[in-house]
């Protein structure tokens, strides 16, 4: 029975270190950049793929492509935001009208990089071995590269948050978040800050896809559902709110495991359940102010 | 009298256009081949889905992503009832049901604001699905469901009747003042709630109103496809492509969410024909340049074609 209950808790856990790391990335690009990023999960997908191919290719450490895949997704964030975003944000009257238009641009962006991902990686799903080996915690059994995963997704988060809260540069971003037009006035380069978060959101979600494709099969069309689960997080932990996002990606892992236990068909049904639930009850998340 | 005059005058051009374009629609099966019946029924399928939407979303501003829900209701209705009733009255059946899950669903969520709403009908899409899943699996023991056969003319009129009566429903919405409480929840909801507008069951009815042709659409459409699944009937895909077929055609004026739906229906029939493998990718690359230079949609470019540099103002209000 004990075991029963350390295998959901872990195996949630692992799971939840995933949701935390895209939650928190799409987290920065709404709550500063105001770009609800429906594209987010594919730059998950792109991760995973470029770890993949350093893998099977040249035989390159996934703990080692983490920083070969941050920089590149990174600039690709960025370059999207710097051009497309921000041409979008200089001929949108108003910001909601803003966010309306983004919204759909992000749609376009994730059949672009999609149907490119297609093309060149096919649909079929791709898996590699790297520390596939049991490791025995309290009777419980669990494969090396997930316990690996979990530990570099706390890090990473961890990591992000004190580099939001402690830098110079995290208060610039802090400042953009609150009030954009008085962050300018007190000198904070603003749209230099606002695509560096989107940039930072993409690396995030580019992070979340290595670490992932070290113990799950990966495809070009799985980003989708990594960006509603998302999008899920970010509601539950509060729109905006990064700490928030870092537990409510735990908790939905956990909840999900403990629905997959006793039944594996309901648990995407299970995450909108009570995702509807709580935004009746309270639509402004967990961490919301 | 020259007020009767200048209404008279002012309708009577789009209304003769609508006539003529009418008598064509319903003349079609006489003249045009099988495929140009089953092109039609489709790109009418398009347009009745993202008219509807506009209904709704076009004056308030809330973005809607349950089109696919309701849509897929509407097919399941067909799967479930078409071989033992009649098939306008399950198309009417679909039509009432999704008219009594929109109501339950709008009285449940419409105090949600902007993304949240998104989110929250986009997430009924998928609850509804994955349900469903799970009780054809389990329960049913089976993953799919054959549909009713029926001719492609008869289908083809089953749509284009309900698009007529789309058609008139949102002209007479437009016209009335009903519509004009709906354009001022958009504007500004609090200061319409002040001026006597119960803007909670303005809105709760319209967004009922406005799922009844989605459900009935879907029902006629499930028998085009003769075999459905929940990923078939309730693919995200129906929520998302009304949307973009309403800013491509522009929400300003009743002939722009038609426009766009055709046009972008059409296009998505010359592109998986002629390009299966990149026809995604260059539906993104449509989209991302349409928002990014035609952001009013078709509407906006005729408007600002049509009054030069001054639409340019009125366009973005």
């Amino acid at each position: 029975m004990l075991v029963t209950i350390l295998n959901i808790l872990i195996a949630g856990l692992l799971m939840g270190g995933i949701y935390a790391l895209i939650a928190m990335g799409l987290s920065l690009q709404y709550g500063v950049a105001r770009v609800l990023n429906i594209s987010h999960g594919e730059f998950l997908m792109l991760g995973a793929f470029i770890t993949w191919m350093l893998y099977t290719a040249f035989g390159i450490n996934p703990l080692v492509s983490l920083a070969i895949v941050g920089p590149i997704i990174f600039i690709i964030g960025f370059a999207l935001h710097r051009t497309l975003f921000r041409s979008l944000q200089t001929s949108s009257p108003s910001p909601g009208v803003f966010e309306g238009r983004s919204l759909l641009a992000a749609f376009g962006v994730l059949f672009i990089i999609q149907n490119i991902a297609l093309a060149i990686w096919g649909a079929d799903l791709r898996a590699y071995s790297y520390l596939a080996r049991g490791v025995n915690l309290a009777g419980a059994v669990f494969a090396a590269n997930r316990l690996v995963s979990l530990l570099f997704a706390i890090v990473i988060g961890v990591v992000f948050y004190l580099f939001l809260v402690r830098t110079r540069l995290g208060k610039a971003i802090r400042a953009a978040a609150q009030d954009p037009a008085a962050a300018g006035l007190m000198g904070v380069n603003i749209n230099q800050v606002l695509a560096l978060c989107f940039g930072l959101g993409a690396l995030m979600a580019g992070l979340a896809g290595t670490l992932i494709s070290m113990w799950y099969p990966i495809n070009a069309t799985m980003g989708l559902g990594y960006t509603i689960i998302a999008l899920i997080v970010v509601a539950l932990g509060g729109m905006g709110s990064i700490p928030g996002s870092f537990i409510g990606g735990f908790l939905l892992g956990l909840i999900g495991s403990i629905v997959t236990y006793i039944q594996p068909g309901l648990a995407l049904a299970a995450y909108y359940l009570l995702f509807m639930l709580l935004l009746l009850v309270r639509p402004t998340g967990i961490m919301g102010k | 009298m020259d007020i009767i005059r200048g209404i008279f005058k002012k309708s009577f051009v789009p209304g003769l256009i609508s006539l003529i374009l009418l008598v064509l629609l319903a003349t079609l099966p006489v003249y045009g081949s099988a495929y140009n019946v089953i092109l039609l029924t489709a790109i009418l399928m398009y347009v009745i889905i993202t008219v509807s939407w506009v209904i709704f979303s076009g004056p308030t501003g809330y973005i809607s992503l349950a089109p696919a829900a309701f849509f897929g209701v509407g097919i399941y209705t067909m799967a479930i009832l078409g071989k033992t009733l009649p098939l306008l009255s399950v198309v009417v059946i679909a039509g009432l049901i999704t008219f009594i899950l929109a109501f339950l669903v709008g009285a449940l969520t419409l105090r949600l604001r902007g993304i949240y709403f998104a989110i929250f009908t986009f997430g009924l899409v998928v609850l509804i699905q994955q349900l469903l899943l799970f009780w054809e699996i389990n329960i049913t023991g089976t993953r799919g469901r054959f549909v009713v056969l029926i001719d492609n003319t008869t289908i083809y009129y089953v749509m284009l009747g309900i698009f007529v009566v789309l058609m008139l429903t949102t002209y007479f919405i437009r016209r009335s003042k009903y519509g004009l409480a709906l354009q001022s929840i958009g504007e500004n909801e609090e200061a319409a709630a002040h001026m006597g507008v119960n803007v909670t069951l303005v809105k709760v009815i319209t967004f009922a109103i406005s799922a009844i042709f989605m459900g009935a659409a879907g029902a006629i459409m499930a028998t085009r496809w003769t075999y459905i699944d929940p990923y078939v009937a309730f693919s995200p895909l129906y929520s998302f492509l009304p949307v973009l077929m309403a800013i491509f055609g522009g929400m300003g004026q009743l002939y722009g969410p038609v426009l766009g739906a055709a046009i972008f229906a059409y296009l998505e029939e010359i592109l998986i024909t002629k390009f299966p493998y990149y026809y995604m990718l260059t539906f993104g690359i449509i989209l991302v340049v349409v928002i990014l230079y035609l952001p009013n949609g078709l509407v906006g470019l005729v408007q600002k074609w049509r009054k030069g540099g001054k639409a340019e103002q009125h366009a973005n209000t």
